[in-house]
């Protein structure tokens, strides 16, 4: 069995999650071979062949130009399976080369047991066994799930060429919005989800927040709606942070959001849902109404 | 100009789901279904896009599934697209993504679009193929996971979202596909007036047999509750009393309160 993985680079640096994929192939009990679209400057510590698209040339994302080099690696190498990180590159180029080849992808996989892949669905609530119909498969598997490996070594570089022609233009990174809140540094984060149910509702977890000398967190759709500013979101699209405690009030769990809170300290979660999958990650797991939970925990942090 | 933006109806995330008869699905009877999220954004570009023409792109909506889906394509009648294409199909739930970009190409082969519009994953299945392999399958250029749009003249510039906060800026010529993500409009209620006036708009049955036969790449052999692997304790009860053990434990857990 080979496996052809797909790393990633940004902005000139190699992307640690590269080694995730490595984890995946050895559960895939396959020979990995490498394809990047980066630079000599981040190369990835492995010994086998690297199939190396100049980032200066091809971009760090061009979907077709990046797809015929990959398109080319697999015709010569023929590989069993082709890996990518369910990440924004990932999700954008595996089903371009999965309709180029027609074959079956699974998408976000969070295991692999005897060629069966497991994949999540239903935000988490639910697992699916998939199996792919094709000889071969596209595989995009979900950032943290496979641990990696670090093969160690210097790669033996193959320098990728196409004159293909690119039906999208890549112009560059938008520059970060004007003033950021950095909450990587937070002790304390109180964050708000859509549990928390109106704007108005958000004065419950500023308060907290101010009363315990801590910072205002929020998931995705609480920024969507406007309820508080973008900045403060955290997750795999906002912030890392890593306070000693998270509280986090009306949020479900979805991955997404879990990447950004995984190294805190102590979690307690306040969930009316006593099956979130919140469960799984929080230290504590209160099964509550936030809106009646977080003002009776407000008063007694205030009067002992 | 013509637009074509592709909705999918999906249960409430926070039901109780199980497995059906099958093993292969969920149980789908009692569940409350509505549009999927990210197609909510789809249909509001979409829309918003035909009133910066000034109402002159024909826009037609399009789902498939059974026969509940035609509620999710009223509802995007009612925010401003013209016509809709219901692609019958009780079986949706065990086709594959190959199976359903398929079903959307060869629909819209024939109808000539210059832009099409996508959720960038369904949040039952949350495969985030669909969008891709039917602009593969169409030859047209692509872009996913839009939270920035804007169109003059049959140039696309959009904002890539990728992770951490950074975003690429890409450009791109209709004839295109656009997959869309939470946060590129703010999508609207539709009005009383605009729901009546939908009823009158026309929506058209295919049947899903009529459009493709592509066999599936991929099965799904069982779909089951995850095992919990969290240790953490799980506090029920009344709330004062909740609030005091909360208290205790960050005292005992951490450095704070002390
Ligand atoms: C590519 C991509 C990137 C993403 N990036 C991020 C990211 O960076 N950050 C992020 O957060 N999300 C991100 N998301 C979105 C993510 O998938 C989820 O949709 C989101 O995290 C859900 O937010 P939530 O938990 O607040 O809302 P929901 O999932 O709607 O959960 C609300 C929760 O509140 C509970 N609840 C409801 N009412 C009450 C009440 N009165 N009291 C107590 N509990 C209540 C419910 O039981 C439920 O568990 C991303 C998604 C994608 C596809
Ligand atoms: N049954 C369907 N009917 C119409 N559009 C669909 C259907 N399934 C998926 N789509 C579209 O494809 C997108 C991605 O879906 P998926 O690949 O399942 O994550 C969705 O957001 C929809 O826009």
């Amino acid at each position: 069995m080979k496996t052809l993985l797909i790393g990633e680079s940004r902005e000139g640096r190699l992307l640690n999650a590269t080694y995730e994929l490595f984890g995946a192939s050895e559960k895939l009990k396959s020979e990995p071979i490498l394809f990047l679209a980066g630079t000599e400057a981040g190369l990835p510590s492995y010994a086998g062949t690297l199939y190396l698209a100049d980032a200066k040339k091809y971009g760090e994302y061009n979907p077709d130009l990046h797809k015929n080099m990959i398109l080319q690696v697999v015709e010569k190498e023929n590989p069993d399976y082709v890996v990518f990180l369910h990440s924004s590159y990932g999700r954008d180029l595996a089903p371009r080369i999965a309709a180029s080849l027609r074959i079956g992808q699974v998408s976000e996989v969070v295991d692999i047991v005897d060629g069966t892949f497991e994949l999540t669905c239903c935000n988490a609530r639910m697992h699916r066994s998939v199996r792919v119909s094709t000889p071969r498969a596209v595989v995009t598997i979900q950032p943290g799930a496979f641990s990696p490996i670090r093969p160690g070594g210097t790669p033996l570089i193959q320098a990728m060429q196409t004159d293909a022609l690119s039906s999208i233009e890549f112009a560059g990174y938008e520059p970060a919005g004007p003033e950021q809140i950095d909450l990587g540094k937070a002790g304390i984060i109180i964050s708000a989800g859509r549990g928390i149910g109106t704007k108005e509702n958000t004065a419950l977890i500023w308060n907290l927040a101010r009363i315990l000398g801590g910072e205002v967190g929020a998931s995705r759709p609480v920024v969507d709606a406007g309820w508080i500013e973008h900045s403060r979101q955290i997750g795999s699209t906002g912030q890392t942070v890593s306070p000693e405690l998270y509280i986090a009030c009306g949020i479900s769990g979805a991955i997404q959001h879990l990447a950004g809170i995984k190294n805190s300290g102590y979690i307690v979660a306040i969930n009316k849902d006593r099956d979130a999958p919140i469960g799984e990650i929080a230290d504590a797991l209160v099964v509550a109404d936030v809106t009646q939970f977080l003002p009776a925990l407000t008063e007694r942090v205030t009067k002992p | 100009m013509k637009l074509l933006v592709c909705i999918k109806q999906i249960p409430d995330m926070e039901s109780q789901f199980k497995p059906d008869e099958s093993g292969s699905w969920f149980e789908e009877s009692g569940l409350v279904y509505r549009m999927n999220e990210y197609d909510d954004y789809a249909v509001e570009q979409a829309v918003l896009l035909k009133e910066q023409l000034g109402g002159e792109p024909d826009l037609t909506v399009l789902s498939i599934g059974p026969d509940r889906v035609v509620e999710i394509i009223k509802k995007a009648l009612a925010i401003g697209c013209d016509r809709g294409v219901h692609i019958h199909d009780p079986a949706v739930a065990h086709k594959d993504p190959w199976q359903i970009a398929s079903l959307i190409a060869n629909f819209a082969k024939e109808q000539h679009y210059d832009l099409i519009f996508t959720g960038m994953q369904s949040q039952d299945r949350g495969s985030a193929q669909v969008g891709v392999m039917a602009a593969e399958q169409l030859g047209y250029a692509s872009a996913t996971t839009l939270v920035g749009f804007t169109y003059h003249e049959g140039l696309i510039t959009g904002l890539c979202e990728l992770e951490g906060g950074l975003k690429g800026i890409v450009k791109l010529r209709t004839p295109a596909l656009v997959t869309c993500q939470s946060g590129l409009n703010t999508p609207r209620y539709p009005a009383l007036p605009n729901i009546l006036k939908a009823k009158k708009k026309e929506i058209r049955t295919i049947p899903a047999s009529d459009l493709s036969r592509a066999a599936a790449l991929t099965a799904t052999t069982r779909i089951f509750k995850p095992e919990k692997k969290g240790s953490g304790i799980i506090l029920e009860g009344d709330t004062s009393t909740l609030a005091d053990r909360v208290i205790n434990l960050i005292r005992e857990n951490t450095t704070l309160l002390r």
